[in-house]
This record gives C-alpha cells, sequence and structure tokens, in this order.
C-alpha cells in the first residue's frame, strides 16, 4: 500500500513540474481576485467571450467576501502582485488610490463612455477627481416587501415609509405559527454586515460616528435610540437568530417566503423577484429606505468594482478587461442571454434610460435610492469623513467589525444596550487615539 | 486467549458501536446527501433522507465554475511531496535520537513541538514580504517546504516513539555481523519500522492536505489547493446548502477514500509511543 | 552501547532537521519581535518607526485581551475533556468484539480527514442554522423552540465543532493503547471478582495515563491555534474571541501589523505557560 502510494505522489509530483513549465508557454493570460457574488460568477461564465474578443486568457480567484478582503489588502500593501485585478468596493477605492497602489483608470477609450457611470458611482470610486475602479455594478438599499402579506394586514406600503411604519408593518404582518418574520434585517457581526446596516440607520435618527474632531460618538442619544428602536423591533418581528443573519442568511430566509420585509441592497431585488430561486418572486413590492422625518434616509451606497493594483504586469491586457466587463455591450450580452433583470445594475446611466430596462419591477426604485444617496453629507450633524454606511479613512473596518461584535452581543441578549454602546465608544477612541486622530 | 463472548453480547456491542458510530459521521453522510438533492429539498422542512430526486446539477455547476482538477492535483502534491520530504529528513534525526540518546534528547523533542506554537496569523505579513522577496508567492515549492516544516516536529516525534520500540540487541547483533551504519538503517531498521512509517505518512498527509491558513493566503492560481477552492463556496449568495455541500463532498471525498484503504494502517501506527 | 563514532554520526544525522526547525523558528520568532516594536500600519504606508513596548502596553490593556486569554483557555479545556473522555470510552468500545469493526472505526475516525473550513461550514449551516438546521428541525419536531447555537450557546458550539475533529484523533491513540492491554491481567482480576468499573480505573486507566498525555499534548498545541472554525461560524463574536483570533483582528482587520506581533509574542508566552503547566502535571508520564 505504501509503495503504490509512494508511486502515486511521484508521478504526480512529475507532473506537476511538467505542467508548471507547460503553463508559461501561454499568451497573456490576466489574474482576477473576486468575490462570490451572483453577478460575478455570472460574468465568469462569460469569460470566454471576452477570450475569444482578444485573446487574453483569464484566470479567476475567486473568494468568499471576507477572504477576498483579507487576501487583496495583504497584497496591494505589500506590493506582491498577485492579481491583475481586484474586486474591491466605494471603501477600499479612495483609500488606496489616494496611497497611489492602484493605477488610475484615465486611458479608457472614448467607446466606452466614462461619463455615462452614474455621477454618485463615479464619485465613490475616485480620489481628487481620479477614476481609480469600474463600478461593476453599484446599490443603495430599499426596502423589499411581501405585497401579499402587506394587503392581507390591511396596510399599504408609501413610497418613502418612515420607520415607525415600517415598525407597526413589521407587527402586524409577523405570524409565529405560520414563521412569517414582520422583518428580516442584518444583525451579522463585521462590518459590511450589521455593521453597514445600523450605520446606515443610525443616519436617519441622527447618529454619526465621529464628531468634527474625530471623537467617538456612541455615547449620545441618537445611538441609544437607533439600537433600541432597532432591537425592539428585530425582538417583536424578527426572525430567530437574527443577530447571525447577513445578506445571505436574509435572502435565503425572504426566498423562502418567510419575510414580510426586508430592507436590503437593492442587487437583492433581481434574487428575490427571479421565479428559479424565490417562492415569493410574484409577490414582491419595493420602497425607498424608510427615514425619520430628519432629512437623512437609511439607504446606503455601495459599488463592487474592478481596480488595477498598481504592481501589475499586465496593465493594458487588465484595463481591456475592465473595459469589457464594466461596459454597455456587457450589459446587452446578459440582457440578450438571461432576460434584463439579470444584468448588472446600478453602474451606468445609459441602463436606466433604456426602456426595456426601465420596465423591469425594480429598476426605478433602484435609481430613486442611488440618487437620494450623499456620501459626502451623509448625517444630520456634519462629520469630517465621507461615506455613508462606513467612514473611508483605514482604520474604519478594524474598529466597526469590532464595534458590530458589541452589538450584536446585545442583539443576542448577552449585554445591555448601554454596556454595547459604551464597549463600542471605548473600542473606537482607542483604536483612534492609536491611529493618531485624538 | 479467547475470552468466551456470548452472540448476545456481540449483537449488543455491534449495536451499540453502530449507532455511535453513525452518529458521529452524521454531519459527514448528510452533507453527501444534501450534495444530491436540489436547493429546495436541501432545505426542506422535515428532512429529507433518501427518498428525493437525486441529482448531479450541484456537481456540474461546481464543475462549470472551478477547475476542480487543479485544486485537487495540487493538494496532492503539495501534502504528498512535503510529507515524504519531511520523512526523509525526519528518519535520520529520529533514529539518531532514538539510538543514541543524550540527556536533551527529551528537551530537543519538546522544543521541536514548541516550534508549531507560534500563532501563524502573526507572522502573515512578515513572510508574505519574505515571500516576495524571493518571488515564490503562489509557488508549490515554498508552501512544500513551509507545509513540511509546520509537520516536521510531528514526523520526528511519531517515528522516534517507534524506533525507540525497536529492540537494541537486533541493531547489536546486526553491528556484529559488520553491517555499516548504512546497512544498519537499510536493512535492519526500515523494514522494522514501515508500519510505523506508513502511519506517520498518512497522518501528515492527512494534517497537510487540510492545512488552510498558508495554503489560501499564499496562493492565488498556480498552487492553490482545495482549501482556496472550499473558500469560494463558503456563503455565497440566495440557496446554497446543496451547492457547498457539493463543494465540499469533492474537497473531501479523496482524502476520506485514502483513509477508508489506509485506516488498518493508521489504526495499527498511530501510537505516538503510547503503548510500552 | 554508544561510542564516541556513533554520537558524532547521530548529530550529523539530526542536524538537518534542528537546523531546518531552528530557522523555521528564529526568522519567524525575530521578525515577529522585531515589528512588535514598531508601529508597522500597512494601509498608512508601513513601517512608521520605533515605538518601543508601546504596542505590548496596548495589546494587554485592550479590553478584549484578557476575555481572550480566558476563551482560549475554556475551548482548549472543553475539547480535551471532551475528547478525552469521550475518546476513552470509545475506544473501549471499539476494542470489544462486533461485527463490522472496520467499518464502525472507519466512521468514527472520518471526522478527521474533513478541513477545518468545511467542518465549520457544515456545522453552521447544515446544523446550528436556527432556521433550515438539523437540530431546528429535531428541535421543532419535539415541540422546542429551536436553540441559536451560535449566539446562546457560542461558545459551547465552537468546542462541539472542534471536539468533533479532534475526538477521532484522541480515540485512535487510545484505541491502539488499549489493544496492547494485557488481557490476562484483566481476566485475573475478573476471577478475582472486581467488577467492569474497578477494572476499568485500576487497570485499564493506569495503562492508558501515557496515552491520554500524548493527546494532551498534541491537541493542546492544535486548539490553541485554532482559527477557521471560528472565523466561519462566528467572526469572533458573541464571547468567542480566542487569543489567536484577537491576533487576526489586530493584523488583518484593523490592518496594524505592530499591535498583532505583540499579541503574537503574547500568544507564545501562553503557550509556553499552558505547556509547562502540562509538563508539570502530566510530564512524569512521558519519562520512563
Amino acid at each position: 500500500m505504501t509503495k503504490t502510494f509512494g508511486a502515486l505522489l511521484g508521478a504526480t509530483a512529475l507532473c506537476a513540474i511538467a505542467s508548471s513549465a507547460a503553463a508559461d508557454a501561454h499568451a497573456t493570460t490576466i489574474t482576477i481576485a473576486t468575490v462570490n457574488n451572483g453577478d460575478m460568477i455570472r460574468m465568469q461564465g462569460y469569460t470566454d467571450v471576452f477570450t475569444e474578443e482578444t485573446g487574453i486568457a483569464v484566470e479567476w480567484v475567486t473568494l468568499e467576501e471576507n477572504v477576498l478582503r483579507q487576501r487583496v489588502t495583504t497584497d496591494i500593501t505589500t506590493n506582491g502582485g498577485q492579481f491583475d485585478i481586484m474586486t474591491i468596493g466605494m471603501y477600499e477605492t479612495p483609500i488606496w488610490g489616494a496611497n497611489g497602489w492602484l493605477v488610475p483608470l484615465d486611458g479608457l477609450s472614448e467607446e466606452y463612455n466614462v461619463d455615462d457611470i452614474l455621477p454618485a458611482m463615479r464619485g465613490g470610486l475616485s480620489h481628487d477627481g481620479t477614476l481609480y475602479a469600474a463600478p461593476f455594478y453599484g446599490e443603495s438599499s430599499m426596502v423589499m416587501y411581501r405585497t401579499d402579506l402587506m394587503e392581507a394586514a390591511g396596510l399599504e406600503m408609501p413610497a418613502a415609509p418612515t420607520w415607525e411604519f415600517i415598525r407597526e408593518a413589521a407587527a402586524a404582518m409577523t405570524n409565529r405559527d405560520a414563521d412569517i418574520n414582520g422583518i428580516c434585517l442584518r444583525g451579522k457581526p463585521g462590518w459590511g454586515e450589521g455593521g453597514a446596516f445600523i450605520t446606515a440607520m443610525s443616519n436617519s435618527f441622527g447618529a454619526r460616528w465621529f464628531d468634527m474632531d474625530w471623537n467617538a460618538q456612541f455615547d449620545t442619544q441618537p445611538w441609544l435610540d437607533t439600537l433600541t428602536f432597532y432591537n425592539d423591533m428585530m425582538q417583536e418581528s424578527g426572525p430567530a437568530g437574527f443577530a447571525t443573519n447577513g445578506f445571505n442568511e436574509n435572502l435565503s430566509l425572504f426566498q423562502q417566503g418567510l419575510c414580510g420585509m426586508w430592507i436590503d441592497a437593492t442587487v437583492a431585488a433581481s434574487f428575490v423577484t427571479n421565479p428559479n430561486d424565490s417562492t415569493v418572486a410574484d409577490s414582491v413590492g419595493f420602497a425607498l429606505a424608510p427615514d425619520n422625518g430628519l432629512g437623512r434616509r437609511s439607504n446606503w451606497l455601495w459599488a463592487w468594482a474592478l481596480a488595477i493594483p498598481a504592481g501589475t504586469q499586465q496593465q493594458d491586457a487588465a484595463l481591456q478587461f475592465i473595459e469589457w466587463a464594466t461596459s454597455t455591450s456587457y450589459i446587452d450580452l446578459v440582457a440578450e442571454n438571461e432576460g434584463w433583470a439579470n444584468v448588472p445594475p446600478g453602474a451606468r446611466t445609459s441602463l436606466y434610460e433604456n426602456p426595456n430596462y426601465i420596465e423591469v419591477p425594480f429598476a426605478q426604485m433602484t435609481l430613486d435610492s442611488i440618487l437620494s444617496a450623499d456620501p459626502t453629507n451623509p448625517t444630520v450633524d456634519p462629520v469630517p469623513y465621507v461615506g455613508i454606511q462606513f467612514a473611508a479613512i483605514p482604520e474604519f473596518a478594524g474598529i466597526a467589525t469590532e464595534v458590530s461584535q458589541e452589538f450584536s452581543a446585545f442583539y443576542a441578549g448577552q449585554q445591555t444596550v448601554e454596556e454595547a454602546l459604551a464597549n463600542a465608544q471605548a473600542i473606537t477612541n482607542e483604536a483612534m487615539e492609536a491611529a493618531g486622530y485624538r | 486467549m479467547a475470552r468466551a463472548v456470548t452472540t448476545q453480547r456481540k449483537a449488543l456491542n455491534t449495536a451499540i458501536a453502530w449507532s455511535i458510530g453513525l452518529l458521529i459521521f452524521f454531519p459527514i453522510l448528510w452533507t453527501i446527501l444534501t450534495s444530491f438533492k436540489t436547493e429546495a429539498e436541501a432545505i426542506a422542512n422535515p428532512p429529507v433522507f433518501l427518498f428525493f430526486d437525486w441529482t448531479l446539477e450541484n456537481y456540474a455547476v461546481v464543475q462549470e465554475r472551478s477547475n476542480y482538477m487543479r485544486f485537487l492535483t495540487n493538494s496532492v502534491i503539495l501534502a504528498g511531496v512535503s510529507t515524504i520530504l519531511g520523512i526523509l529528513i525526519a528518519v535520520p534525526a529520529a533514529w539518531s535520537m532514538a539510538f543514541v540518546p543524550s540527556k536533551r534528547t527529551k528537551d530537543i523533542l519538546l522544543w521541536m513541538l514548541s516550534t508549531k506554537m507560534l500563532p501563524a496569523v502573526g507572522v502573515l505579513y512578515p513572510i508574505y514580504l519574505l515571500c516576495i522577496q524571493l518571488g515564490v508567492l503562489d509557488n508549490r515549492l515554498a508552501l512544500i517546504v513551509i507545509l513540511m516544516l509546520i509537520n516536521l516536529p510531528i514526523i520526528v516525534w511519531m517515528l522516534y516513539t517507534y524506533f525507540r520500540e525497536i529492540p537494541g540487541e537486533i541493531l547489536e547483533a546486526a553491528r556484529m555481523d559488520g553491517a555499516s551504519l548504512k546497512d544498519e538503517i537499510l536493512y535492519v531498521l526500515t523494514p522494522m519500522a514501515i508500519p510505523g512509517i506508513a502511519s506517520t505518512l498518512l497522518l501528515n498527509f492527512i494534517l497537510a492536505w487540510n492545512e488552510a491558513f498558508w495554503t489560501l493566503n499564499l496562493t492565488s492560481v498556480n498552487a492553490a489547493p482545495l482549501t482556496a477552492f472550499i473558500a469560494s463556496y463558503s456563503s455565497p449568495e440566495g440557496l446554497f446548502f446543496a451547492k457547498l455541500s457539493a463543494a465540499s463532498t469533492m474537497a473531501i471525498a479523496p482524502i476520506l477514500i485514502m483513509g477508508w484503504f489506509s485506516q488498518k494502517q493508521l489504526v495499527r501506527g498511530l501510537t505516538f509511543g503510547a503503548v510500552k | 552501547m554508544a561510542t564516541q563514532h556513533s554520537r558524532s554520526a547521530a548529530r550529523i544525522m539530526m542536524a538537518p532537521a534542528v537546523f531546518l526547525l531552528l530557522v523555521w523558528m528564529l526568522v519567524p520568532l525575530c521578525m515577529t519581535l522585531w515589528f512588535s516594536v514598531r508601529s508597522y500600519l500597512p494601509l498608512r504606508g508601513g513601517d512608521q518607526g520605533f515605538v518601543g513596548l508601546e504596542n505590548f502596553s496596548r495589546f494587554i490593556t485592550s479590553s478584549a485581551f484578557w476575555p481572550a486569554v480566558q476563551t482560549t483557555l475554556i475551548i482548549v479545556g472543553g475539547v480535551l475533556v471532551i475528547s478525552i473522555v469521550l475518546g476513552v470510552l470509545l475506544a473501549i468500545l471499539l476494542d470489544q468484539p462486533m461485527w463490522g469493526q472496520g467499518v464502525v472505526r472507519i466512521l468514527v475516525i472520518a471526522p478527521f480527514f474533513v478541513m477545518p473550513t468545511v467542518t465549520a461550514l457544515v456545522w453552521k449551516n447544515m446544523f446550528m442554522d436556527p432556521t433550515n438546521g438539523m437540530f431546528a428541525h429535531l428541535w421543532r419536531f419535539f415541540g422546542a423552540d429551536p436553540v441559536v447555537w451560535l449566539t446562546d450557546a457560542s461558545v459551547l458550539s465552537i468546542i462541539v465543532i472542534v471536539s468533533w475533529q479532534w475526538l477521532p484523533f484522541a480515540t485512535l491513540i487510545l484505541l491502539t493503547a488499549i489493544q496492547s492491554l494485557d488481557s490476562e491481567q484483566l481476566e485475573a482480576a475478573e476471577m478475582d471478582g472486581a467488577n467492569p468499573v474497578a477494572r476499568f480505573f485500576f487497570i485499564a486507566l493506569p495503562h492508558l495515563s501515557r496515552a491520554i498525555t500524548i493527546v494532551i499534548l498534541i491537541q493542546t498545541i492544535f486548539v490553541l491555534a485554532v482559527f477557521a472554525e471560528i472565523f466561519v461560524t462566528t467572526g469572533g463574536a458573541f464571547g468567542t474571541r480566542t487569543l489567536t483570533y484577537l491576533i487576526y483582528q489586530r493584523v488583518l482587520e484593523s490592518q496594524n501589523v505592530g499591535l498583532g506581533s505583540a499579541g503574537g509574542v503574547y500568544a507564545i508566552i501562553l503557550a509556553n505557560i499552558v505547556a509547562i503547566f502540562l509538563m508539570r502535571i502530566v510530564g512524569k508520564n512521558l519519562d520512563n
């Protein structure tokens, strides 16, 4: 047994050496790190089309969001040169661009029509007016609700609801015996999960992360109001274990018909209305994310975008791919094969002027949500940072992940809201001090 | 010895052992079963066990999305070569510790184990920078060396304990017959140590196969093994239990099959010197 | 028996392994020590200069430090207790005559083959999920409210997951030890009228003490480094942040390599304290 085993291993080792030698002989190949979201996976399926057109081969490194962030951040900060294109978000792009780690996207072709990119997306993916990443899809957040359950509860969803209405509607739609939860929201720890949701929500309650001197603001009344309101509503009408639910968990619950309302990324609209995956596809309505009458809504702004790290050897090929993947012709390609509802949304103005697309039920509401989000002016009181569901400083991701863990521990009943906020305050001030802001 | 065992007693033993065995194995079995369901059946309430429409669709989806064979090949190469290399280096060390022990032998063994105590994540940046300097990111050879070093203490320890069980008199006798050191190792020790070496090989193959920190962080395309493969299937959008199960099954199947055929070796040999 | 010649030969034969491990220990260790006294912030352009022992004091005074040490010890202790107690019982059971012994053994040791990420994903999604998980179905079947495992029993959940993974290892080692137990001794005791419980405590258990020592030693080293199981399930929330995980958060989430390196030094110290502590308790079993 051992002998065969050893022989087997020896053989594979030889294969390995042979195959690595063969790989070098290949023409231009670019390596792309990306997140395993539905739209990206779909793009991978069309890679052959790109390779046929250009002769450039593409290697995909597809990773789950948290692992992806860890990998690309390590690589970009050390100039490791592992990837020719990285999929990053609106948080990373301006910071990395400012550090000179990304290739400025000013060599885009005429026909690409960079002015067609939605101004909010373009602004969020630029630093000092230079575009550093091209949006593959953009999103805001909005209310998705079950029209049938809303009707059964005798209520009507306004186009721009308030938090009070949402809470009442959630309570009315909840039916514990039938496992129907009035509302499903993110509670999962992580700055990009529950942290993003509660931060965006807190904006509508008049809260902010920092004052103009970078002092943490978790000891203020608006934060107490936000967390108390959120938790009370979720305990009344939310699913069991909501403190561990993120985007994917809630999507799955909604698709199974177990949620009355769900406030989350606008891209989810195409998943919940897709009859292949969703049991409730034909009874979903949309509304703007709720507010509290303070002049700020609770919707965020985000884009998954493609950027070229400065260390790449394949800059031209990488740029070619980015132009292809974020172009209008890619949108047409997907529309032709899989229908307009499945094209990557939220990146281009022309998409929302296309008569075919605007018929898609969630198109107008997605655009309205994106247009109503302003990252440069996110809160009621003034703040020194840019970003709605995040503050665009390098330290934010680490701080917000720990803060959201404190919040999630409160949702799970492991500590009181006062303890959670006091801990959040201490963690944030401690970290800001270490980073030299205070 | 032949202790009289009644059939009843044996039947009882069998029943208890099988139920416990199946209980422990259940998560794996359930994963395998789920991988053949549709996403809707995967979350059905109450759960369905066997009477569903068996489908290979999930495997097709996974296969279409990722180049499974490349991940698999890398896993086999990384785990296999690092283990063999580790054994080649460990055999002489373990031999000398076992047959020419000194006061410090035990200290050296414990020191070797203690090299495993530095948390990997704490040195990710330094090692990453080092790999860039040496130009060995996403390089199989670099990972083979790292995996070998990670497991070397365990390999030395295991071999040491096997060698110690080999009676010294046999060596004496061989030496009387004029055997050289090389002959001693090649013709006397090695045959006696084969079961021990085999189980060391197996255990370390498993440990290297399952190492998920360095193999994930130091690779991108060329050297990425199955641990990187599975990282693209955790928490995707929408219903995913069935596809996750299919990917999981594909990640663990090769090593499970290997374990199945070699369990006798593993059971006989995994003593770490626990038996005297 | 050992001549001068064989001694020097022995040294040469040991050299490669010792040298390699020395390098593998010293290079990361020195780098960790170097980074731990510097302010190294990758997102702010890298090395910001020497800061003395600031990282050390900041790491240890952080509110997260002592709870993390405590969680680490609870998880290590919990996994050891579960895997040894169940391991001994399983080993004894598997040593009994039965039909299909080989297959049962395979079933029992199979979890050891599963990679940690897969283990964590399977347990989290397919068993502990409060809506669609197997446990939730089971609880509802008996008319109970499903337990939200990963928040309400978070540390226990992690212990269960890690134990499931390491129980096979303990069982295997204990099984080989039990198989070597002199059956005549047991029979003699049986003749003398010793009941099964007494036979277990006075004959089997002392015989197993050395095997148990090995299990404790090796599993401690591996369980101290547990990472994927926490990363996938709770992300360090709900009181499951171990020292290893805290270091991960400092290095990769907060992008503060200096602070994380200081944490790495503390982790080595903790590991050594645990190791010395174990040696004092069980170390004599290793001598013979």
